[in-house]
């Protein structure tokens, strides 16, 4: 009861902070509204080849885009932003007060996944006003479900970088050469039937394509049912597990250059 | 009197070095205790094991009558923490920042009172990250007074400050000893803990070296005072009464005679001084100050 109490309470305050923050809002809200115009106009909407059967250019960007919009909200902007409270002691001055850590914790998370459903509601609809692309109705589950348990396993994925960023300098660089390439060779920026065989095998062991496999697969109104793609997942909450295991494991509260 | 904080023996080795190395304290309740010491003498890593952030490796400690190594949340409530290095949220406002923390305690005081306390009233809608060095400080401190806690920490609270910003930040630690609030202070300036420690306790290589109050310190009260002077061009030491000359000595420009009878000492040289109509220059008697004491016990040149 308390627990929930504090937890709304921390909550608040860091939606305010998160909001307040130029710098997080451009890249974490901005910059995927702009990718997904430039990606629209220098493609236009030319079909994309998914093997059986095609999609018109913004059905595949779409989804794209929100798999680009939810990593920035949950993974690059947890790792960048718990990297430079731990360094400038923030962390460390919270770990002093009587808020529990998993309060700390998982109003971190709430704020992310807040951003990231919002996020994924804008884009969903710059999709339908703006490109045509139709709204997933009977796959809406498989809509929901894919930002529930990608925003989840990409939230502890977060947590569990900050441990290999040494400072708040190297935050950015070190998120950025981890996710970028992986944006690449999942089909994020450039559709899926122009990236070579082997690469694609090489992003299916990372978490990122399955989270556009399945997003896609939820927008493509080709989709049977609900539009559940069980088996990518199962791959993102196997991560979110090793996430998690190694974010508990190795977590500093306390800044590295101290 | 009740001991808010107890230590024994207190040991930490981090690998092969042992950064504290014995260490005993008591602070009473109630008290402003000044913790000092070079860098590196192991004075971060004890208060850090007081405030429950780091593992000791042998000694008992006791702090608010509970191991520090096996802090609860109730425990934690009842103490304020101002880290040596910290950066607030800057895109919260005074306000918000100080309301942030609030909702963390169970029996917060008001946060307009805890602004108020650190005299920042006329600057709560201003964002943390628009405040002078000073003013956040003071929003560090305004953070742990917050909570209404028992015992405060502050960690060299006033270092970066200009003169002015030191004078108010005495004044709000002198407030906070009003409150009846624990204060243990670490600081680098000697003046600091001067005006406004009960006792001190200085630490060098692990160990504490010396431990009174600040004007008690190594001896202080029974040391000798030093009277230093100059005479004008066409006197000589040799012509000063005979009870004062064959003690005074030559330092640099000046002559300085040691005493531990300065008054009647002081008499004699001025009645001198009057009498000829000899200028003695800068006249000083001077009592060694608690830096002087500091710079002997910890050895730094």
């Amino acid at each position: 009861m308390t627990g929930l109490k504090l937890l709304l309470h921390q909550y608040r305050y860091d939606q305010k902070t998160f909001w307040r923050e130029p710098a997080a809002v451009f890249f974490t809200v901005a910059l995927p509204l702009i990718f997904l115009f430039l990606f629209v106009s220098i493609f236009g909407n030319q079909p994309v080849d998914l093997g059986d059967h095609t999609v018109k250019g913004a059905t595949y960007y779409i989804p794209g885009i929100i798999t680009l919009a939810l990593l920035s909200a949950s993974t690059v902007n947890l790792a960048i932003s718990l990297t430079t409270l731990r360094e400038r002691g923030v962390l460390k001055r919270v770990r002093g007060t009587p808020l529990p850590p998993w309060v700390f914790m998982a109003g971190r998370i709430m704020t992310a996944s807040a951003v990231a459903v919002f996020l994924v509601v804008v884009v969903t609809l710059i999709g339908r006003l703006v490109y045509g692309v139709e709204l997933p109705g009977r796959t809406l589950p498989g809509v929901a479900l894919t930002v529930l348990v990608g925003t989840a396993s990409m939230c502890c994925l977060g947590f569990a970088m900050t441990a290999i960023i040494p400072s708040e300098n190297a935050a950015p660089a070190v998120t950025n050469a981890i996710v970028l390439p992986l944006y690449f060779i999942s089909g994020i920026f450039i559709p899926t039937d122009q990236i070579p065989e082997a690469m694609q095998t090489v992003a299916g062991v990372f978490p990122v394509k399955h989270v556009f496999d399945a997003m896609l697969y939820a927008f493509d109104p080709s989709s049977p049912g609900p539009g559940i793609r069980g088996g990518d997942l199962l791959v993102l909450a196997a991560w979110g597990v090793v996430g998690l295991v190694v974010a508990t494991r190795t977590f500093r509260w306390t800044a590295r250059n101290a | 009197m009740n001991a808010v904080i107890a230590v024994r023996g207190l040991h930490k080795s981090y690998g092969t070095v042992e950064a504290v190395r014995g260490v005993d304290l008591e602070v009473a309740e109630g008290e402003v205790f000044a913790f000092l010491g070079p860098n590196g003498a192991g004075k971060t890593t004890t208060v850090e094991i007081l405030e429950g952030y780091r593992e000791r490796t042998g000694g008992e400690v006791t702090v608010l009558g509970l191991d520090p190594a096996k802090a609860t949340t109730a425990w934690r409530a009842r103490i304020g923490i101002v880290l040596q290095t910290c950066d607030l949220q800057p895109m919260l406002t005074v306000r918000e920042s100080v309301s942030l923390y609030a909702g963390y305690y169970p029996h917060p005081r008001p946060v307009d009172e805890a602004i108020e306390l650190v005299g920042l009233s006329a600057d709560v809608d201003k964002r943390a990250g628009k405040l002078s060095g000073g003013q956040q400080r003071r929003l560090d401190v305004a953070l742990a007074l917050v909570g209404d806690p028992d015992l405060l920490f502050l960690d060299e609270p006033t270092t970066g400050f200009d003169p002015a910003a030191r004078r108010d930040a005495w004044d709000m630690i002198a407030n906070l000893r009003r409150l009846g609030k624990t204060v243990f202070l670490t600081t680098h300036y000697l003046d600091e803990a001067q005006a406004l420690a009960d006792r001190v306790a200085i630490i060098k290589d692990g160990r504490i070296v010396a431990e009174g109050r600040p004007n008690e310190l190594g001896g202080r009260q029974t040391a000798g005072t030093t009277i230093r002077f100059r005479l004008g061009p066409g006197t000589a030491p040799g012509q000063l009464p005979p009870s004062l000359a064959p003690r005074v000595t030559e330092a640099g420009d000046r002559l300085e005679l040691v005493t531990d009878t300065a008054v009647d000492d002081l008499a004699v040289l001025c009645g001198w001084a009057v009498e000829r109509g000899v200028d003695l220059g800068p006249l000083e008697a001077i009592r060694p100050s608690l830096e002087d004491v500091y710079l002997e016990l910890t050895d730094s040149q």
